[in-house]
């Protein structure tokens, strides 16, 4: 208990400090983890939204997959990808290993599954609600899946958030294919492995609190800036 | 709604702007990427070497902190411009199969048998093979690292070296935790098993509980560290001149002082030793 309150004040000290390596740390956490949840909302929306309005063959073993997908390990994400940008593999030539770009890439595999079944879900909900309305005007499905897609747009916040949290909070796979480089593709999580390795578990606990505040702040902000939305579009 | 649509747009174009500026940073930044042991990494070695060579040179060094085994892997795969690991049978190999062009010794330390303070098994001394022995026979707790890591490799060789047949003698007092030196030295911390370390994380290692040194000083325990350039005709992409530049300052004068300034508490981790 002693250790857990001597971390947090520790916490406390580093974040008044304003620590430059550490404010990059954080910096380069955030954008890795909002460009690949910002990918993976491109890739895994709208294909969410066919699987739940759409009727073609093959829908309900994708339906399953991207549900089963869900819980794909970062680790073996992480292998993967590391194999298709490794010198060795087939996307070699890019150079992209060992850079922020592939740690991008691991995370947008890990958490598109997550957004399309989530997005599945909450799409196959308003069609109930609006199938004859929406039936009766004709119109095409591609065209009810972007409808829905948008009348949905505030609870599909919650879907974009639970594949943010996930990207963020992961570490398996950003450290295989960013591979920890100080300064270059070390983020909260890696750092924290690390500073485990080291033994420094207080260190290591602190940046723990300060992620984990980084995380309930970008919530806070996504709930005020949906309510704020709902008023004034809703 | 449609400001909506404006403000997502430009969201986008902003985020696909940042990714591809900071991508044009990275490809002007020089650099070569050096795989390397958890060892150099987690005693702080780099932190104290590197900045001297990238001030020197002009380059930046990206390590990839891995087992030595794993190190020298990434390097097949054409990952790595460098490797600077310690595990020389292994090494030699690497070069001989083609992947590596020369080997060049650069430092030493050493290893150390670690276990509690109170040493129940009677390990104690300067000689690890006779240290080991009694481990076994007392059936005391022990973690290896199991992880195919030069620290690792080093520890097989000594259990040989010392008459014990692991693969007879194994028993639930050998932890084979496929971790890494700190992840392993957290586990024996809170086993209060005894653990085969080198002396630079060990110094480095703040979580100790119980533990203590048990064996140092043992000539057998002489751990040296080599580097060698990625084999380019095996990739052609590896850095050549500038993966030779940082190997030719880690053996010149200047590197070797480096090595021989970094200290921990007033205690030097590593001891420079290049013959060129």
């Amino acid at each position: 208990m002693n250790e857990i309150s001597a971390s947090l004040g520790l916490a406390g000290e580093l974040i008044a400090a304003g620590d430059a390596r550490l404010a990059a740390i954080v910096g380069l956490s955030l954008r890795v983890s909002l460009t690949a949840t910002l990918l993976s909302c491109v890739l895994g929306m709208p294909l969410g939204a066919l699987l739940s309005v759409g009727r073609f063959p093959g829908r309900r073993t994708l339906i399953v997959l991207t549900n089963g997908f869900m819980g794909l390990p970062p680790v073996v994400v992480g292998l993967i990808v590391y194999l298709l940008l490794s010198r060795a593999g087939p996307l070699g030539s890019f150079g992209l290993l060992f850079t922020p770009a592939a740690m991008i890439v691991a995370q947008t595999v890990l958490i598109t599954p997550i957004i399309a079944a989530l997005t599945r879900q909450v799409i196959e909900d308003e069609w109930r609600e609006y199938r004859e309305q929406l039936r009766s005007l004709g119109a095409r499905r591609v065209r009810v899946a972007r409808t829905l897609l948008w009348n949905a747009r505030f609870s599909l916040t919650t879907a974009a958030l639970a594949g943010f949290g996930r990207a963020i909070a992961e570490v398996g796979a950003v450290m295989i294919v960013g591979g920890n480089i100080d300064g270059v593709t070390r983020v909260m999580t890696t750092t924290i492995a690390l500073e485990t390795s080291k033994g420094d578990l207080p260190l290591a606990l602190a940046l723990g609190a300060i992620l984990i505040g980084v995380v309930l702040a970008i919530n806070t902000g996504a709930y005020l800036f949906k309510q704020w939305a709902e008023r004034r579009w809703g | 709604m449609k400001s909506i649509d404006k403000i997502r747009r430009h969201l986008i174009a902003a985020t696909a702007t940042a990714a591809l500026l900071s991508a044009g940073a990275q490809a002007q930044e020089r650099f070569i990427t050096v795989a390397s042991t958890t060892s150099t990494e987690q005693s702080g070695l780099f932190g104290h070497l590197l900045p001297a060579f990238e001030k020197a040179a002009g380059i930046k060094v990206r390590v990839v902190a891995l087992g030595t085994g794993q190190a020298l892997d990434l390097a097949r795969r054409g990952d790595a411009d460098v490797v600077f690991v310690h595990d020389k049978v292994a090494e030699e190999k690497f070069v001989a199969d083609g992947w590596g062009i020369k080997r060049q010794e650069v430092m030493y330390n050493d290893f150390i048998l670690v276990g509690p303070r109170a040493d129940p098994a009677k390990a104690a001394g300067k000689d690890i093979l006779e240290g080991l022995h009694k481990i076994e026979a007392a059936k005391a707790p022990f973690v290896s690292r199991g992880d195919k890591s030069g620290t690792h490799a080093a520890e097989l060789r000594y259990w040989k070296a010392a008459g014990v047949d692991l693969d007879a003698r194994k028993g639930p007092w050998y932890r084979d935790t496929g971790s890494g030196m700190g992840p392993a030295l957290n586990t024996a911390a809170s086993m209060n098993a005894y653990i085969l370390a080198d002396r630079g994380t060990w110094l480095n290692f703040k979580n100790r509980g119980e533990l203590g040194i048990v064996v140092e000083g043992d000539t057998r325990l002489f751990n040296q560290y080599g580097v060698i350039l990625v084999n380019p005709a095996k990739h052609a992409h590896v850095k050549q001149a500038d993966g030779q530049k940082f190997i030719d300052w880690l053996v010149s004068p200047a590197g070797q002082k480096a090595i021989a300034d970094y200290k921990i508490g007033g205690e030097q981790l590593f001891f420079p030793n290049a013959t060129k």
